[in-house]
């Protein structure tokens, strides 16, 4: 198998580390700097992706014979389908009472 | 070319499109580029062996999730210039703000001592669909048919939601 002569080089697990911790920011960030609230639930995916590939990654490095961390992964992103679906019909009813997506101007609920 | 080089280039491509995802202006643009970012990630997933994973994140995030986002905006018709901006300041905290948590991230891994083991070649096939399939049917499949009510219970949360309201007539 060639895709198995990775264990023999040199990628090690602080690579993988360092890239979905990067990932995990990058995702954050775009939180806190975008004001469209579809931009935001991308974001949450993107972060949501970090920590399924740091899930696989220890998987691959120190897992047995037996997948658990893979089928974790799966169940992550059976919720992300049902969250994203969820959010953007409150998103589409919302732009339908305000006329907009900006989460400055979501701010009914104020009290 | 060596597998090492591989992965750092893959790595590389994937932070550029997530990066790009965030800098964008055109909302359209930025779903495009998280398309990219998904298939990214899921070459990552070939690289380490997790087959049924890769496809199943190309299948599902980069099929249907970002599918549906693209028609939600095409739906609302957002454009450039109606986009919102965020000023300065904020652009300039949220920025430190992630490169700190990135540092705290790094230093809380970086002294988490991680005894390499070495997974035989005999290891590695966890990733497969056999295999992934056989566990996902034996020892995982009460959450799995939980999540199948999960998913009838927002499909119908979705439609309920979505669904314009009579209009009343006075």
């Amino acid at each position: 198998m060639i895709l198995a002569s990775i264990f023999q080089s040199g990628v090690s697990i602080e690579f993988y580390i360092v890239l979905a911790t990067m990932l995990f920011c990058i995702g954050a960030v775009g939180v806190l700097i975008r004001r469209n609230a579809i931009i935001l639930l991308m974001c949450i995916e993107l972060m949501l992706n970090a920590v399924n590939l740091l899930l696989v990654a220890f998987s691959t490095y120190f897992g047995k014979a037996e997948a658990d961390a893979q089928i974790f992964v799966f169940f992550i992103m059976v919720v992300a389908a049902a969250e994203a679906t969820v959010g953007l019909s409150i998103l589409v009813m919302a732009y339908r009472k305000l006329r907009t997506t900006d989460i400055g101007l979501f701010n009914n609920l104020k009290g | 070319m060596s597998l090492e080089l591989i992965a750092t280039i893959l790595g590389g491509l994937t932070i550029g499109s997530a990066l790009m995802v965030v800098i964008s202006k055109h909302p359209v643009r930025s779903v495009l580029y998280l398309v990219l970012t998904f298939f990214m990630i899921s070459a990552n997933y070939v690289l380490m062996n997790a087959q049924f994973l890769a496809i199943v994140n190309i299948i599902v995030y980069a099929g249907a999730i970002m599918v549906l986002f693209l028609f939600v905006l095409m739906l609302l018709n957002l454009s450039k210039e109606n986009e919102p901006k965020t000023n300065l300041f904020i652009k300039l905290a949220s920025v430190v703000t992630g490169g700190l948590l990135f540092v705290v991230l790094i230093a809380a891994f970086k002294d988490g001592v991680i005894v390499a083991q070495t997974p035989g070649i005999d290891g590695n096939d966890q990733g497969l669909v056999q295999n992934l399939g056989q566990l996902l049917f034996s020892k995982y499949v009460v959450p799995f048919e939980v999540s199948s009510v999960l998913f009838i219970a927002s499909m119908v949360g979705a439609i309920l939601l979505a669904k314009r309201e009579k209009q009343t007539i006075d």
